[in-house]
């Protein structure tokens, strides 16, 4: 066993799909957020921009966005995420290619996870927002945005841990993250396959486990009581 | 346009000419009305007749198609910041009170006066503990909306309202939704602004207040005002069929 921790540095894959689920997490969240603002704009070229954003990156295959995202993006179009003199620049440059990536087909989800927290909210809550003279973003930001993410928490948090197994998929533009080791333990030391896939197995659950048991609670504490 | 209204007083809300339409349906038809400053106007009519589009409307949270509508000599503007502003002016109390549910009381009422108005945090939780203190709810000012009784719930947000210090303030049956104890708190309260010379215009099956406080009723039916006189007039000696018709019903419960 030792093996795999010193000679396919299992511990450096779990710590690499650990940033790879924080970063896109952030991103998505960020960004998700953005386009269920796009999709609740009174503004129809507002509305149908979010529209298509979700209706593309939420049907796109995920594999299909990390790949295009370094032969396309970085390949083709040549964007760089990375000092491209430093020593890391591969590393580095793919692992940022692929939190983009991932934030961009996440954001689709979390946006519309928002939506479904948004319609939680009984109308009253808007109008009530607007007759006192706030803004079309400062009712967002003061009324709807706080109660539809209390709303909105199981299917975030359902967000996550999807996001947190998507990572793997960043192996096909060669990030050094949990399923990149499986493919070098298959093909340097297939004896070891049965405990590197077992442990990894157990990485996942050690991840995702505790998330799924905060949101079914935080869900419950932070729901807004009417 | 800003002639004074009959009683001599000066104008303050002027709607002329309006018109609004649900698809096929027309809901406002013609609907000219001045409410003058100071003036309190109840809107009586049966379910349906566009009491509360016309509320609505007042305050633009509905469009319109045709007409126009003034506050205070100053047309309704079109969506955006300067719609926002007016609206400030123009209080709102729902029949379903509103209260933001993520926020304590004080926070309701503090949001309006910080966010629009640009007070400070100190100074408008002070108003707020005064307008609090004034509808007898200021023992619940760090609960939430949630853990108050409607009637409780109620008083925060007309206090919630007057926190903006509203031109005028439109009731769309505002005790509709309590129960029969409740219901008089809440009247008391607008009574009470009512005494203290706020322009209101209140929807409301409460006959009781009408009498009590309206300076005039406006009686509606199928999008229409059909009657526009004083309370006595218009109880003792209702002029259409359709206002008689209301009447007896309403009376005779
Ligand atoms: N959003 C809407 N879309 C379509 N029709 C509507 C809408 N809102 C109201 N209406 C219709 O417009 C008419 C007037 O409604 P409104 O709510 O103004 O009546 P009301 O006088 O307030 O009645 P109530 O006493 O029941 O509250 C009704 O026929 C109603 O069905
Ligand atoms: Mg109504």
């Amino acid at each position: 066993m030792s093996t795999l921790f010193d000679q396919f540095s299992f511990w450096s894959a779990f710590w690499m799909t650990i940033k790879l689920t924080l970063g896109a997490a952030v991103g998505s969240l960020i960004l998700g957020t953005i386009v269920a603002v796009l999709r609740l704009s009174p503004v129809p070229m507002l509305r149908f921009l979010g529209t298509s954003y979700v209706n593309i990156f939420r049907n796109t295959p995920l594999t299909l966005i990390i790949l295009a995202s370094n032969l396309v993006l970085w390949a083709k179009l040549g964007v760089v995420m990375a000092n491209s003199k430093s020593p890391d620049f591969f590393n580095t440059n793919n692992f940022r290619l692929a939190v983009l990536g991932l934030t961009v087909y996440h954001a689709s989800y979390v946006c519309e996870a928002l939506r479904s927290g948004v319609n939680t909210i009984p109308l009253g809550q808007a109008e009530a927002a607007r007759s006192i003279g706030l803004t079309f973003g400062q009712s967002l930001k003061e009324v709807i945005l706080p109660q539809a993410f209390r709303g909105a928490v199981v299917p975030l948090g359902n967000t996550l841990i999807a996001l947190t197994k998507n990572t793997t998929v960043a192996v096909t533009i060669g990030v050094a993250e949990m399923a990149a080791m499986l493919a070098k333990v298959t093909e340097d030391d297939p004896g070891l396959l049965n405990q590197a896939f077992v442990l990894t197995a157990l990485a996942f659950v050690v991840l995702t486990l505790p998330v799924g048991l905060a949101v079914s609670w935080l869900g419950k504490r932070l729901a807004v009581k009417r | 346009m800003t002639q004074p209204t009959s009683d001599g007083r000066d104008p303050l809300v002027v709607v002329s000419g309006l018109n609004k339409h649900y698809g096929d349906l027309h809901v406002l038809k013609d609907i000219n009305l001045t409410v003058g400053r100071g003036e309190v106007v109840v809107v009586l009519g049966p379910s349906g007749s566009g009491k509360s589009t016309l509320c609505r409307t007042i305050n633009r949270l509905e469009t319109f198609e045709d007409g126009s509508i003034t506050i205070d000599g100053k047309p309704l503007p079109q969506e955006g910041k300067s719609l926002a502003e007016l609206r400030a002016d123009v209080g709102m109390v729902f029949q379903s009170f509103n209260l933001f549910a993520h926020k304590t009381i004080l926070d309701n009422v503090t949001l309006g006066p910080i966010k629009v108005r640009k007070m400070d945090k100190k100074k408008a939780e002070e108003l707020a503990q005064q307008l609090l203190q004034r509808v007898g709810v200021e023992k619940q000012a760090n609960k939430y909306p949630a853990q108050l009784s409607g009637g409780q719930q109620q008083r925060v947000a007309i206090a919630r309202s007057l926190a903006m210090q509203p031109k005028v303030m439109l009731f769309d049956e505002p005790t509709s939704a309590l129960d029969p104890e409740m219901i008089n708190e809440v009247l008391d309260v607008m009574s009470g602004l009512a005494k203290e010379g706020m322009t209101m215009i209140v929807v409301t099956h409460e006959m009781g207040f009408a009498r009590r406080a309206a300076d005039r009723v406006v009686f509606m039916a199928d999008g229409e005002i059909l009657e526009d006189a004083t309370p006595e007039e218009f109880f003792n000696n209702p002029r259409t069929d359709r206002a008689k018709d209301f009447l007896s019903k309403i009376l005779t419960h």
